[in-house]
């Protein structure tokens, strides 16, 4: 019971439980799916929808963030990635070709892993801060996807482009099957390869992994580049959610909900340790929050106010001043029998 | 004696341009940043042939004088290896609430203070996260930043304008100084005012010096016995009051305030004060680098307007800078570190 206890995906699963039993309290009909033509609708289905590009930004985030560093482009790349299809379907003659989506698709998520390969060499090679290296993308990226779009929001009609957000697939969204891919697939390649901890190993200690003859340079850059690739893949997404690619709002903050799915999974910004489980219950969390304060009818704008409360409580329960005080506390209250600290 | 003076004299300046370099050697990213603001004045007055007239230069002051002030907080924070992303949402929240206030009647004597209160709040926040819960600098500042944002659109969800005298006299009034046109506002006057004293205090204060050796090494400042807790919120607190005297002037400014006001403006004050040659490890930099960084950075956007060009341009040629900038930079530490 204490080992269950004590486990560290313990607080974000209560923290996710407690959120979702108190909007089941609130509205009974946020946990009710209804069947229309064999498709689920309903609150959670939307979740699950909505969910997806964070999902996969948080994903590449979370690799990132294992090495001791941050990636703030993934908004700008996201953008990028979205002009770059929208700009390829548009042009092209045959917009309802599943020939010509994947082409777009595919050349869009390709810049998104070049430009993620760029950020990857400023901090592995040129060794500048993960911070600075990213921001200078993050400050460009939206400007270029104004300038491949010519500074105009390009809509376009194609059926298949549409499928990737809106689709659904044996009765659930297609893009749930997305995100469940991607992290099929990082939990893969992470877990079931040494990579995972090698990337772990880099994050704690840079220079002990080296001296062991870890190639901290090529597994740095190969997170950037995952990073860019998946959030090139969101922004594929989120574009074919609106089917319109506007440089200014695509992804814009995401980088920021990124970091905090992270952190609320309980990977520490510091690098070393990360855990895919807690990621994606930091998604949903977020994504379950966001859903929460729609339906209390607050302005959307006004949103970023109950994440910052979110973001203050999670950091300050992670903070060892407070875990400090729980534990004495909890002592106290046994009488302080046990003398040594469960951690 | 006399005999040597001639050759002297001429191998004098290069040696003295080597010793000087040396005793200056914080000071070359500032004199890069220096040369780089020049070589865009020239080209772009080669360019257009008519940009420095006093008309621009005078805008330049003028139309980034939120950056300005915004910039000296960030370089106290930035200078101590933290990092304050809230400035920009802070800014409008407190010249969103200050401007609600105004419309409601109260004296612009007691909104102001009230502001400037109201951002040293958010950076002493910033601070006790930081300092005493171990959060980093950017996650605090983070939450800071949706917070300030959130409560903006709590004050209003529209813009609200501004008619009290007292503040739109800030932006109105111009100040002719010197022949040929050139003008000043009180905007302006304060922006360079704070530039003056926040290097002044660094420069000469107790606290000031007490930053750098925080930058240089947290832990070697801590065993000399200096007040390092006390100074790291104080820094916060100073680009809080930075961040809420940019909420006043900018609602000058505007003439009114919208919740949206400053979206991005972080972004652009670390990159004005990274451009300025302060190293984001902390330890060294100067707020007068800072000044031409936002000079830059404000000639940049004057320059692309110009040229007629989309505004997109700006984030582009900052991030290019930017760029440059830290790979330089980057460079420079890795020579020092070899020697």
């Amino acid at each position: 019971m204490k080992k269950v206890l004590t486990h560290r995906l313990v607080l974000p699963i209560a923290a996710l439980i407690a959120l979702v039993a108190v909007n089941t309290i609130a509205r009974p009909s946020f946990v009710s799916v209804t069947v229309q033509n064999g498709q689920l609708y309903g609150p959670l289905i939307d979740i699950l929808r909505n969910s997806a590009p964070l999902m996969l930004v948080s994903l590449g985030m979370m690799v990132v963030i294992a090495t001791r560093g941050i990636d703030l482009s993934v908004g700008a790349i996201m953008a990028v990635s979205g002009a770059v299809a929208l700009t390829i379907i548009d042009g092209s003659p045959t917009p309802d070709d599943l020939g010509t989506v994947l082409a777009a698709i595919g050349v869009a998520v390709l810049i998104g892993l070049l430009l993620g390969a760029w950020n990857g060499m400023l901090v592995a090679l040129v060794g500048v801060q993960p911070i600075i290296a990213t921001l200078v993308l993050m400050l460009a990226g939206r400007g270029v996807a104004l300038l491949i779009t010519g500074g105009f929001i390009t809509t376009i009609n194609s059926a298949p482009y549409k499928f990737m957000a809106q689709g659904y697939v044996i009765g659930l969204p297609f893009a749930f099957f997305v995100s469940v891919a991607a992290i099929v697939i990082v939990a893969l390649v992470e877990r079931r390869t040494a990579l995972g901890m090698l990337t772990e190993a880099v994050g704690i200690n840079p220079e002990a992994s080296r001296l062991a003859g870890v190639r901290a340079r090529g597994i740095i850059w190969g997170a950037y580049a995952a990073s860019g690739l998946l959030a090139g893949l969101a922004g594929i997404l989120y574009s074919s959610n609106t089917m319109a690619a506007d440089s200014n709002a695509a992804g814009l903050y995401i980088e920021l909900y990124a970091i905090l799915a992270v952190v609320l999974g309980g990977t520490s910004l510091m690098g070393g340790k990360f855990t895919i489980a807690g990621t994606v219950i930091g998604v949903f969390t977020i994504e379950t929050l966001r859903s929460t304060i729609l339906f209390l009818g607050v302005p959307s704008a006004v949103a970023p106010l109950f994440l910052a409360i979110a973001v203050v409580i999670v950091v300050l329960i992670q903070s060892p001043r407070v875990r400090g005080i729980v534990t004495r506390v909890a002592q106290g209250m046994r009488g302080g029998t046990k003398a040594e600290v469960a951690r | 004696m006399t005999s040597i003076q001639a050759p002297a004299a001429k191998a004098g300046f290069a040696s003295f341009a080597r010793r000087f370099i040396r005793r200056r050697v914080s000071w070359i990213p500032v004199f890069a940043a220096v040369a780089l603001l020049v070589v865009i004045f020239v080209a772009a007055q080669a360019y257009f042939g008519n940009f420095l007239t006093p008309r621009v230069i005078s805008a330049l002051l003028l139309d980034n004088a939120y950056l300005f002030v915004l910039a000296v907080g960030m370089t106290f924070v930035i200078l101590t290896g933290g990092i304050d992303l809230s400035v920009g949402a802070v800014m409008a929240f407190t010249g969103m609430l200050g401007a609600s206030l105004l419309r409601d009647g109260v004296p612009s004597g007691l909104v102001v203070p009230i502001m400037l209160l109201l951002g040293a709040t958010f950076g002493l926040a910033i601070g006790v996260l930081v300092q005493y819960f171990d959060v980093q600098p950017f996650i605090a500042s983070l939450a800071a930043m949706f917070a300030a944002r959130g409560l903006a659109f709590i004050v209003s969800l529209d813009s609200i304008k501004v008619e009290v005298p007292e503040i739109l006299w800030l932006q109105s009034t111009r100040i002719q100084g010197a022949p040929g046109g050139f003008y000043i506002t009180p905007t302006g006057i304060i922006a360079l005012l704070v530039v003056i004293a926040g290097a002044l205090v660094l420069a000469f204060t107790r606290f000031g010096r007490t930053i750098y050796a925080i930058g240089g090494s947290e832990q070697s400042a801590r065993l000399m016995g200096l007040p390092v807790v006390r100074t790291k919120l104080l820094a916060y607190v100073v680009s809080g009051v930075c961040a809420g005297l940019a909420g006043v002037v900018f609602t000058a400014y505007t003439g009114a305030s919208y919740p949206l006001n400053g979206l991005g403006t972080e972004l652009d004050t670390i990159a004005a004060v990274v451009i300025g040659g302060t190293l984001l490890t902390g330890g060294s930099g100067y707020v007068v680098g800072s000044m031409i960084g936002v000079f830059v950075y404000g000639t940049i956007r004057t320059a692309i307007s110009f040229m007629g060009a989309d505004q997109s341009w700006t984030r582009i040629s900052i991030g290019l800078l930017l760029l440059v900038f830290v790979v330089v930079q980057r460079l420079i530490v890795a020579r020092s570190e070899r020697r």
